[in-house]
């Protein structure tokens, strides 16, 4: 928890008099949705509240947030609210940025701030494509992807957020998608978490790539391709008869059939977030083969980047006086007086 | 520049009165491993403190280690001190210490003829010359004949003097710097104990190391002092002092660019009352800066080494929306990296201090040489009409003052603001008469927390883009309760800051934008030198205020009518420059470019101003400036001004870039 006082607001307080941009039916207005009804539950305060961004579709949210904004340049948000959270720990930051935004243009920034681990929620809408430059292949369109840029389709291989996000030393990676219920408890989860707190969420953008994620996504036989991952809860997707076991032989995860409830005899793994090991095979799980490992997938704290920062500098400064007359005559300094001068 | 003086000293042999000298200067040059600028830098710091005036020149190679004693891994050290005021570097050496074979060959070209040259026998072996592509042994085949001679074994006499320490003969020889510092100490009477303090301090925690190398450096001294030393014209070289300059009584020190800039920047978040975040990525020469100021936290200073350059101006402008005085500092390749992001805090009309220690270009080009080549780059160099101010340092004690006047426009006018100094004044060295912080007059930051505005009903309402009589609009720190507001690149309402792309709403932000700029309080532009009107004006800007005062200074003294005009607000430029340079027959623009602020006076003030440009990585000299002027002054016409050719007088010789 970023701000631990409670403040009580509404969905309506968080919304804006601006008029919201995006294409009817974007998967943009279910996410705002969601955040707009997680954030009174939060208890958040709006003032103390930014919204940092960086260019794109889903980089206009903070234009439709009732709270501090900052609609910033092509990729750099990471490193926009790096600054703001050193200059003030106090503010509560949410990250907005996109497949484009954040693996592409700013992919360094991203990875950097993860790194670092400043505390903030950064939530990364994937939808597979670039949407307000009208439709080219992104850094995680499918091989294949037909588009303006890419007629033929596209030939190089897709990057995956979350194992970008883990592999760069992310302390919590989520995941979920546009329309899903259970995204505000993601984005809740993500917001307890002391740090920087990763969260793709799969975007359906109606216009350029529409339905991508109904493999996984569409109601329909959703339950037997989405494994939703709690703490301390076995790994069990389709109605409880198949569970994620691990091969011990070749040390990757395998889909066990789970008969009569009995998971823990078929192998099924117990799900602890703070098992980095198991994330890491979370995230690169196949989809296909495997469910689509959702929810909490990794959360394992550590000490936030401006608490060490301010540890520092309060340390540094202990004792010392912020003189500037002492400090600009520090050194080796002489006297000039008249015309008999001594060395001091 | 400041000066600085010191008591006469007693028992001298010989005074720079009685040799007609009334300054000196002494290149100290060798290997990038030898330790030539800590020489130079040590003998800086001993002049300062006998009262002479001074400017030096560090001139280093790009590479941190080149191969030991070939010609590119020459790095040289020049001083000029006096008993006059020093406003430069100066042009050609009276006193070359040349450690080895290479750092003869690369810098003999610039001594005088006659000066002297002290050189290092144990150094000049076969393998030594072989590297330095010498034929022959330049200290023994009468190649140098026209000069002064002191050959002989430093890097023995070095063994010797450290020998009861103990030492290899490896270790004992990174000591032969100290020896030769030692003995340049004597020649110019300038005290030891200074450096003994400081070898102290240095290697408090290795005693063994600070008395060896104490011990060499008393080794050189005593050389110099006991040593019937003679070269091979037969004159003997006596020891020689500089008297001390006259000076403005007051405290002094010396100070580089770099420390400086981070010492004005200190100050000028203390007159703004606002914490310091600087957002840093290392670059040559500007890395100095972010390692002065990563040390001054008790200041209220954040320092954040980014992962790119763009992260740090964008860090700095995100400490800059969050209420704190935001910070960047590069040289070229890294402001190129930034220019959208300094787009962004043009728009969105936050305080930004730039800081470009400009060197020679374009692409990587020359890290570590000089050059005024970002002019372009600082006044127009961005897309969309993104107007930002501009000033530049001339000197490394001014780059203090300039420092403070950066953050008092950022804050004053909530902008972007460049700071220009470049290469030569980052690492140049002088000595700089202790300002007193109360001196200044304080600008502190307002940041407003209620409405600023009434809406239709005449209740309380927020325009975040609202602007005051300078044209600025508020700062409002987020954490504010009632103030929300949402800020961005993108166009936006002229008051309320709402997204707004209408014809009529760009039209008028772009004029507003450009106004709070131009509108700006500059004053005005005084002549630094030679009468308000004449024959020619001499205009320049940056560092090279030296050459040009010194030439200027000089051409007076002949007769001729000309001025120095020194700029340091370059955007915008002093309302009166246009009407004081009317006031003269010819103008000449003396820049380490190919004629950029010629271009920009032209454009402005519809001058014929004449350009006078060097690119060749170094500082003007007072000579070629003089003979520019000259050209005016000789009656020819079309035969006033123009470029520079490169010579062998510059440093370094032409061999030392191209072996």
């Amino acid at each position: 928890m970023n701000a631990p006082a409670k403040f009580e607001t509404t969905l309506k307080d968080w919304e804006t008099d601006q008029e919201v941009r995006w294409c009817p039916g974007c998967g943009d207005y279910a996410i705002l949705k969601a955040v707009q009804r997680t954030l009174p539950q939060l208890g958040a305060d709006p003032a103390k509240t930014v919204f940092i961004s960086g260019i794109g579709c889903s980089s206009r949210f903070p234009y439709y947030m009732e709270s501090y904004g900052f609609h910033t340049i092509h990729g750099r948000a990471p490193a926009v609210a790096t600054g703001v959270k050193l200059a003030n720990p106090e503010l509560d930051i949410w990250l907005v940025t996109g497949d484009g935004d954040g693996l592409s243009i700013g992919g360094n920034h991203l990875m950097h701030v993860l790194r670092r681990n400043v505390n903030m929620q950064i939530m990364l809408f994937n939808n597979e494509i670039y949407g307000l430059t009208k439709g080219q292949a992104s850094p995680t369109s499918r091989e294949g992807t037909r588009s303006p840029s890419s007629p033929l389709g596209s030939v190089d291989h897709p990057a995956k957020p979350a194992a970008f996000a883990l592999g760069a030393g992310a302390r919590f990676v989520g995941r979920g998608f546009d329309v899903s219920k259970h995204l505000p408890d993601v984005l809740k989860a993500a917001h307890a978490h002391q740090g920087a707190a990763f969260i793709e969420i799969f975007q359906n953008c109606i216009v350029y790539n529409k339905d991508v994620f109904d493999d996984f996504a569409a109601p329909k036989g959703a339950e037997d391709r989405q494994l939703w991952l709690e703490d301390g809860k076995p790994m069990l997707f389709a109605g409880d008869k198949k569970g994620i076991a691990l091969d011990r032989d070749a040390l990757e995860l395998k889909v066990v059939d789970v008969a009569d409830g009995n998971w823990e005899a078929a192998g099924v793994l117990v799900h602890d977030v703070t098992k980095r090991q198991v994330a890491h095979m979370l995230v690169d799980m196949p989809f296909g083969p495997f469910p689509m490992a959702l929810g909490v997938l990794y959360d394992d704290p550590r000490p936030t980047f401006e608490s060490a920062v301010i540890a520092e500098r309060e340390q540094a400064s202990a004792g010392k006086e912020a003189n500037l007359a002492k400090l600009l005559a520090k050194g080796q300094t002489w006297t000039v007086s008249g015309t008999a001068q001594d060395p001091v | 520049m400041a000066n600085a003086a010191a008591a006469p000293q007693d028992g001298l042999d010989q005074t720079a009165a009685d040799t007609g000298l009334d300054s000196v200067v002494v290149r100290f040059a060798g290997d990038s491993g030898d330790g030539m600028q800590l020489t130079g830098g040590q003998f800086t710091l001993s002049t300062a403190l006998a009262g002479n005036d001074l400017a030096t020149f560090p001139d280093f190679p790009a590479e941190i280690r080149a191969p030991q004693g070939t010609l590119f891994g020459v790095s040289a050290f020049q001083i000029n001190f006096g008993s006059r005021a020093i406003h430069t570097a100066g042009d050609a050496p009276d006193v070359l210490v040349a450690m080895n074979p290479a750092a003869l060959k690369t810098n003999l070209a610039a001594l005088k003829p006659g000066g002297l040259v002290i050189a290092d026998t144990g150094a000049f072996t076969k393998r030594n010359l072989d590297k330095a592509k010498y034929d022959s042994n330049p200290l023994e085949d009468g190649s140098l004949a026209k000069f002064d001679l002191l050959a002989f074994d430093i890097s023995e006499k070095t063994i010797e003097a450290v020998k009861p320490f103990g030492l290899g003969n490896k270790d004992a020889l990174r000591s032969k710097n100290m020896w030769t510092l030692g003995l340049a100490l004597w020649m110019f009477d300038r005290p030891r104990e200074p450096i003994h303090d400081w070898l102290k301090s240095k290697f408090a925690k290795a005693p063994d190391i600070a008395d060896a190398n104490i011990a060499a450096l008393d080794a050189g001294h005593a050389y110099g002092e006991t040593a019937e030393l003679s070269g091979p014209q037969g004159n003997v070289f006596r020891q020689l002092h500089v008297d001390p300059v006259e000076s403005e009584p007051g405290l002094y020190r010396t100070v580089t660019g770099a420390e400086a800039v981070s010492l004005g920047l200190v100050a000028g978040a203390q007159l703004a009352e606002l914490p310091m975040f600087f957002g840093g990525y290392p670059i040559t020469p500007a890395s100095a800066i972010l390692h002065h100021l990563a040390r001054l936290k008790e200041f209220g200073v954040t320092t954040f080494q980014a992962e790119d350059e763009i992260a740090a101006v964008c860090a700095a402008i995100g400490a800059s929306y969050a209420g704190q005085l935001g910070v960047t500092s590069s040289s070229g390749p890294g402001i190129a990296l930034k220019t959208e992001a300094i787009g962004l805090g043009i728009m969105t009309e936050l305080p930004l201090v730039i800081v470009n220690s400009q060197r020679g270009g374009p692409s990587t080009g020359l890290p570590t040489k000089t050059e005024q080549s970002d002019l372009y780059q600082a006044v127009y160099g961005r897309n969309g009409d993104a107007p930002m101010p501009v000033i530049a340092a001339r000197s490394p004690s001014d780059a203090f003052e300039v420092a403070i006047e950066a953050c008092r426009i950022a804050v004053e006018y909530m902008t972007p603001v460049m700071l220009l100094t470049d290469g030569y004044i980052a690492n140049a060295a002088e000595p700089w008469k202790v300002p007193d912080p109360a001196d200044f007059a304080p600008f502190p930051a307002k940041f407003l927390d209620t409405p600023n505005a009434k809406d239709a009903d005449g209740g309380d309402t927020f325009l975040p883009y609202q602007r005051d009589e300078k044209g600025a609009r508020p700062w409002v720190k987020p954490g504010t309760p009632g103030l929300l507001h949402r800020i961005g690149g993108i166009e936006k309402h002229e008051t309320t800051g709402n997204i707004d792309y209408s014809p009529d709403n760009h039209q008028r932000m772009t004029d507003l934008r450009k106004a709070k700029v131009e509108n700006i309080a500059v004053p005005d532009q005084q002549v630094a030198l030679g009468e308000k009107t004449g024959t020619l004006a001499v205009v320049g800007w940056g560092s090279t205020y030296g050459p040009i005062h010194q030439a200027v200074r000089r051409s007076i003294a002949k007769g001729c009518s000309v001025s120095h005009i020194h700029v340091r607000h370059i955007w915008p430029l002093p309302g009166n420059l246009g009407e004081l340079l009317e006031g003269f027959d010819h103008v000449l623009v003396p820049e380490m470019n190919t004629g950029q602020f010629k271009t920009v006076l032209r454009d402005q003030f519809l001058v014929d101003a004449t350009p006078l440009t060097k690119t060749s990585g170094q500082p003007f000299q007072i000579a070629e400036l003089e003979a520019a002027i000259a050209k005016y002054f000789d009656g020819i016409e079309g035969n006033e001004g123009g470029q520079v050719l490169a010579n062998d007088q510059q440093l370094p010789s032409v061999e030392a870039s191209n072996p």
